[in-house]
């Protein structure tokens, strides 16, 4: 009698568990089950850091003065209303105005610099790369007060000609702001290599031409970002900005939506936040849209773009 | 080079000279003392002498400082590895609008965020009529009278979008193949998590944690905004106040040098740990 005559019984199957939550536990045992669990949390933490702000703007357009009871749709806090709106109340005009100075005369002055300065860094053999790039990296993690009051210190005490106010404030911006263009702008040069600057200088072009009129307009991508990035970025700064105001009429819109925050909220501030957010979101589209054209006209692939400002953030 | 030099240093020891300095008696303005060798220490012994015991109102915020970064951090960290280990792994065709969504809160002021939750948190505002239609709460709460929890959750709604870009920057780098090696070779979810990615992530997360903790020592307007009460206040607000007030200005000089001193370990920490990685990572 061998074992292989033995009649086959058919195995006992496991005895199916008739726990209340089998199901449940099947479902977590399976190796092919999608990650419901971390999908659930990631859009629950995308709605919970975005919903806030969407209400605060709705808010903008509520009739009453109320910033949680919904009294009907109205501009009333835009243009209409005669002393409080931010067309009419003279505060919140200066402040929507000092923020779109500055974060023009940041921009152009920055930009251009931070493009010599990565040009420069990558010409210059030597450390020089390395101490920068460390500066740059210990910039993001420096508490932006500690940064605030040294230049507060150093405008009231050292550069006494430098006034505070718009100037002092520009000064600042730029110094902090000029990390986002360097980084970009030599990312893109690393990337580009040198071999068609030495192209052109075989074919006779001058060291400087070279850079003019074959690196400059392979880089116009990358200084767009940017340029969009330090707009953006200096219409949202606060620390610095508030440091180096010199009085009511040179705080911009953060500062403005700071001091009244909590002593005299209206609806006019939610609009004036959200006047802030749209000014940042168009300069955000339309940098992305000229950054995925220029990018996809140079045949790279315009789909990772996105991705590549995330990164390079 | 230059120009950073001139921005960047020498404003570090304007700030060391007047918080070595003396302040002028009459019009409560500090003056600077440029030379080392006549510093002046009374600052520093002043404020070491009121951290401890009876009279050490510097004491209380700055361990408050210490319990309110960590904790924000800790749920910083809780929330935004889930998120970026999803978007990373699993994004998929969504991938795209996901990362826009995750950068979305870096365009809309930080002002702005504050500004919604002071909205929601008011006495009548949303978070509390919430509360009470679901029953938690008979009477409204007045969240924005100095609450720890509403201070930590400001921080936590803040920086969080900080924490989940570099995190998902390394997790995005971190090889498919590796974690197939590992399922293949018979480890389980869990198994492949803990043996496999967290190991490889553990940089970014350090990383990540003191990119989002570091700035949070010199937040003062959070706190402002969502509490103004000296019961939660943190180091950031001392310096803020203090430079705020005529004759203590070199006392807030005194106490941003403690903090740099403090911090000057951790931002090197970062600085060197992340060139590093970007290095190897090409």
């Amino acid at each position: 009698m061998s074992a292989a005559q033995a009649p086959v019984l058919p195995v006992p199957r496991a005895a199916p568990r008739r726990w209340p939550l089998g199901w449940l536990i099947n479902w977590w045992r399976s190796p092919w089950r999608k990650p419901r669990i971390l999908e659930t949390l990631t859009w629950l933490y995308l709605t919970w850091s975005i919903i806030p702000v969407f209400i605060a703007v709705a808010f903008s357009f509520n009739a009453g003065r109320s910033r949680s009871v919904w009294q009907g749709f109205s501009l009333r806090w835009y243009f209409t209303d005669p002393v409080a709106s931010v067309w009419h109340d003279p505060d919140l005009h200066a402040a929507l105005f000092q923020s779109l100075r500055l974060a023009v005369l940041t921009t152009l002055i920055a930009v251009p610099l931070g493009v010599i300065f990565a040009i420069g860094i990558d010409r210059w053999h030597g450390r020089l790369p390395a101490v920068f790039n460390f500066q740059m990296l210990v910039s993001f993690v420096l508490p932006e007060l500690v940064l605030g009051v040294a230049l507060l210190f150093m405008v009231t005490h050292v550069l006494t000609i430098i006034p505070l106010g718009t100037s002092g404030q520009v000064i600042a911006l730029v110094t902090f702001q000029v990390s986002f263009p360097v980084i970009i702008v030599r990312a893109r040069m690393l990337s580009i290599g040198s071999q068609y600057e030495e192209a052109a200088m075989d074919l006779g072009a001058t060291p400087f031409g070279a850079v003019r009129r074959v690196l400059l307009p392979m880089l116009y991508p990358a200084i767009f970002v940017s340029a969009v990035l330090v707009f953006a970025d200096v219409i949202d700064d606060f620390v610095i900005v508030r440091a180096l105001s010199a009085d009511v009429s040179t705080e911009p819109m953060s500062v403005k939506i700071y001091n009244s925050a909590r002593s005299s909220p209206s609806p006019a501030l939610n609009a004036l936040a959200t006047i802030m957010l749209l000014m940042s979101a168009l300069a955000i589209f339309i940098g992305y849209l000229v950054f995925r054209r220029t990018t996809r006209v140079e045949g790279s692939d315009g789909g990772s773009a996105l991705d590549q400002l995330a990164i390079q953030l | 080079m230059l120009w950073l030099a001139v921005l960047f240093l020498v404003p570090f020891y304007v700030v060391l000279a007047i918080a070595f300095g003396t302040t002028d008696p009459i019009f409560r303005d500090p003056i600077p003392v440029w030379n080392p060798l006549n510093w002046d220490t009374s600052q520093f012994q002043y404020i070491f002498s009121h951290i401890f015991g009876a009279d050490g109102f510097f004491g209380p915020p700055m361990l408050r400082t210490l319990l309110y970064i960590g904790g924000a951090s800790l749920v910083c960290l809780t929330v935004a590895y889930p998120v970026a280990y999803f978007v990373a792994r699993f994004g998929g065709r969504r991938r795209g609008v996901l990362l826009a969504l995750l950068i979305a809160p870096f365009w809309v002021s930080y002002m702005m965020r504050m500004l919604a939750w002071v909205n929601l948190l008011e006495e009548d505002g949303w978070v509390n009529r919430f509360l009470k239609a679901v029953g938690l709460i008979q009477a409204p709460v007045s969240w924005l009278s100095g609450m720890p929890s509403t201070v930590v959750l400001g921080l936590v709604y803040g920086y969080v979008p900080y924490m989940i870009l570099p995190l998902f920057a390394s997790l995005d780098r971190i090889d498919q193949n590796l974690i197939e090696a590992a399922r293949d070779l018979g480890a389980s979810r869990v198994e492949t998590f803990r043996r496999v990615i967290l190991p490889l992530s553990k940089q970014a997360i350090l990383a990540s944690v003191l990119l989002v903790s570091l700035p949070m020592f010199g937040d003062y307007f959070t706190n402002d905004l969502l509490s103004g009460s000296p019961r939660t206040s943190m180091f950031g607000n001392l310096i803020n106040d203090a430079i705020g007030t005529p004759g203590q200005v070199s006392e807030g000089a005194a106490l941003v040098v403690i903090l740099m001193v403090l911090l000057i370990p951790f931002m090197c920490y970062y600085a060197i740990s992340t060139s590093r990685a970007s290095r190897e990572a090409g």
